[in-house]
């Protein structure tokens, strides 16, 4: 009975336990080329390239297995390489305005992709005179397989981009110029001006905070002078940005990471206390702490974004401070309304019941989002009608 | 937003997982880097032989379609599209013309819905037809681009022109397909099963595609038995056709026999759409995280590799991977939403509405369930 029980465990192990790796996929044709370009040089430019060809592709287009055993070894590799790079080099031209570039096949190593083992294929082209484009002419394969594709990624002065090359798309011109750095960064100021303006969590925090800035007299009544205010002011914009300044940049660079649920959810609750604190005091004179407290988890709210929009490598700093500059200028023109707004209408009726009836209605809202962003729900039809 | 930040991250920490290594230089030179087809295999040795004469003779339409129509049935075969693109460069003179011979514009169509295609392939396969009103091989193309494309009064006008033209089975499995999806299931499959009973000299591709239509059929009315005797019997036929073994997984995933799955693909995992049920079974089987990992990485890789390329073909089994395995509901209805505009096919609308309800966006499953009550009433 024991020995049988083993038995049993041990074939279901072997069909089990000894379940093979996938195997390389069957999928369409490409190969994998790569660009570096150096800086332009007195009178010439430099790229490094590298070509992934796949050895079945090759071995159908010029024979690599030459014993036909359909097992095809490194020496049955190496003995074709110089094949492999002539054929290659033949179907493929770089060139700019003054003329082709030279290309000087190098060594050729074995890399695996997902559908099997490539033909790694190092390459310098040296290309005639200073120039700004670069046109590619890839004629790879086309002629036995027209559903090949050349995957090109190119990389120039730490920006990188990519194009696909297929018989209608055989010859296909990139610029090489330096990347428009100024407009790089406008667009990250704008990014981040756009996302306070339309990020309500972080304004409606923002504006809880600010709301008692105007009622500093005794026992919460109106302040005595717009100078006091002001600084009130400042002192809680300040610390929220710093806060949020650095888990941004924390975030934004993956030295930090949080689940971002938790994060959103930490954001709608913060906004729920900021609030609540309009009614029943929680955090007292001490509005800045808290200020920069929830800025923290702010910052990380902020990062999701920037992270999404993608951080240019070699441009990563100015992005990144051209984001952040965004959110500041945006949150300081809400302020710049806020303030004078407020400071008039300080001693209204109107105002005093926008401090506790109006920090009731967006403790609620914030309430619905937090239910909303921790259980993982969609109760927006609640939050239309609120 | 959030929710594709994080699967951003998730990617890149897959990829970063199963990105081959820096290139390297083989230890031995013995070592086999890359199993290829062998030489000595006679349908590499037919193929080797026609694509040399017509290297010799490229112009030859009748050697170029024989050696496409060859490519594309090792394609089918071995469920590996690299032999279609070898299809289409036989067929290379006439590839970019308007209006290329009927047998050429044929074989392009079939190539061209290969790749989804559809609106091309239909073109084409409208002028073959308008030169050939009885070419059976062109209607019943067509009445399948148009069932997969949703369009069920022109495939059932497309299966009636194939009675006079072609064998009944062809015909009855023909009009099956459409009324599987057009509330008419029932009637078809009795139609088709006694049909079927009938023709047990028809071709064995043609058995095989009836069964398979019969064993599914079967397995959504929750006939569990009928249809495990009927996917039994397709395998006996056909025991490598892909677009079986995916069904009768798919079955048996359904039915928690998640064992019989990971046995019966185990050496199917070239195929991503087998792979992906395999990684399926190997979440229903308790110790098995290790294996389930490898694959779910290796599915992830080759799904980045035809975002690469640009290839959508495989939308719907990614919407699947995204929902089932990587848990990503709102990335999964955004494939399965894609997916939907291109084919409407049973599984397209299953993993639709699937992927809406984890998402708990009821109003993005609007558009299949009122595609599905207008299918029901045209069929009535």
């Amino acid at each position: 009975m024991m020995n049988r029980l083993i038995l049993r465990a041990l074939l279901a192990c072997t069909l089990l336990c000894g379940a093979a790796l996938p195997a390389h996929a069957h999928k369409p044709s490409d190969s994998y080329l790569s660009l570096t370009v150096g800086d332009a040089g007195k009178d010439s430019h430099q790229i490094e390239g590298q070509w992934d060809i796949a050895l079945r592709d090759l071995d159908f287009a010029i024979g690599l297995d030459q014993d036909g055993d359909g097992r095809l070894t490194w020496d049955e590799i190496r003995a074709r390489h110089g094949a492999i790079a002539a054929y290659a080099r033949e179907r493929l031209t770089l060139s700019v305005k003054a003329g082709d570039c030279s290309i000087t096949p190098g060594e050729q190593l074995i890399d695996n992709h997902t559908d099997g083992a490539y033909t790694v294929l190092r390459f310098h082209a040296a290309c005639p005179g200073g120039t700004d484009a670069l046109t590619i002419h890839y004629r790879l394969f086309a002629d036995i397989d027209p559903q090949h594709k050349g995957l090109l990624r190119i990389s120039h002065g730490g920006q990188s981009s990519t194009a696909i090359f297929d018989p209608q798309h055989a010859r296909q011109t990139l610029s090489l110029s330096a990347p428009d750095r100024f407009g790089q960064f406008r667009d990250y100021v704008r990014n981040g001006v756009w996302h306070i303006w339309i990020g309500y969590d972080h304004i409606l925090f923002l504006l809880s905070l600010l709301l008692p800035a105007v009622m500093l007299g005794a026992r919460g009544a109106p302040s005595e002078s717009l100078k006091a205010s002001f600084l009130d002011v400042l002192k809680v914009v300040t610390a929220f940005t710093l806060a949020h300044s650095l888990t941004l940049t924390l975030a934004s660079l993956s030295l930090v990471s949080l689940p971002s649920r938790w994060v959103e959810s930490a954001i709608a609750a913060s906004v729920v206390l900021a609030a609540l604190n309009n009614v029943w005091p929680l955090f007292r004179g001490k509005r800045p702490v808290a200020a920069f407290a929830f800025g923290l988890i702010h910052g990380f709210g902020f990062a999701s974004v920037l992270i999404d929009l993608g951080l240019p490598q070699g441009a990563l700093a100015l992005s990144l401070f051209g984001f952040n500059l965004g959110v500041e200028i945006g949150q300081l023109c809400i302020v710049a309304l806020f303030l004078p707004l407020a400071y008039a209408l300080r001693g209204t009726w109107l105002y005093r019941q926008l401090l506790t009836g109006g920090s009731m209605v967006i403790a609620l809202v914030a309430m619905v989002w937090l239910v909303e962003r921790s259980l993982d729900l969609k109760l927006t039809e609640i939050t239309a009608v609120l | 937003m959030k929710a594709s930040h994080y699967l951003g991250a998730v990617a890149a920490a897959l990829l970063a997982a199963t990105a081959p290594a820096a290139p390297y230089i083989p230890a031995s030179g013995q070592q086999v880097i890359e199993t290829l087809p062998r030489r000595g295999d006679p349908v590499q040795q037919e193929l080797r032989r026609l694509r040399s004469q017509l290297n010799a003779a490229p112009a030859d339409i009748v050697l170029a379609t024989t050696l496409a129509r060859r490519y594309i049935e090792l394609a089918r075969n071995e469920t590996d599209p690299r032999y279609l693109g070898y299809a289409q460069a036989a067929l290379a003179p006439w590839w970019s013309q308007p209006a290329p011979p009927a047998e050429v514009r044929l074989l392009r169509a079939t190539l061209l819905q290969s790749t989804h295609h559809f609106d091309a392939a239909l073109s084409d396969l409208e002028a073959v037809l308008a030169a050939q009103p009885n070419n059976a091989q062109a209607w019943l193309t067509r009445a399948t681009v148009q069932t997969v494309r949703g369009d069920y009064s022109g495939a059932t006008a497309s299966c009636a022109r194939l009675s006079n033209l072609s064998n009944e089975l062809v015909t009855i499995t023909c009009i099956a397909n459409v009324g599987a999806v057009t509330g008419r299931a029932l009637r078809s499959e009795q139609l088709l099963e006694l049909t079927l009973q009938r023709s047990s000299n028809a071709p064995e591709d043609m058995r095989t595609w009836a069964l398979t239509l019969l064993a599914e059929m079967a397995a959504r009315r929750g006939e569990a038995a009928l249809a495990e005797a009927r996917f039994r019997q397709a395998l006996a036929l056909a025991p490598r056709d892909s677009y079986l073994l995916g069904a009768y997984a798919d079955f048996l995933l359904d039915q928690r026999r998640a064992a019989d799955v990971a046995s019966m693909l185990q050496d199917q995992t070239r195929i991503d759409a087998l792979l992906l049920r395999r990684a399926l079974a190997l979440q229903q089987m308790p110790g098995r995280e290790q294996a389930l990992a490898g694959d779910v990485a290796e599915l992830a890789a080759r799904f980045q590799a035809a975002l690469l390329r640009g290839d959508t073909v495989h939308q719907r089994e990614q919407a699947r991977f995204e929902l089932y395995l990587r848990h990503d509901a709102r990335a999964a209805l955004e494939l399965a939403r894609r997916n939907w505009a291109v084919q409407k096919e049973p599984a397209d609308a299953r993993i639709y509405l699937e992927a809406a309800a984890q998402a708990r966006d009821i109003a993005a499953a609007r558009p299949v369930l009122d595609w599905q009550a207008n299918a029901q009433k045209a069929g009535t």
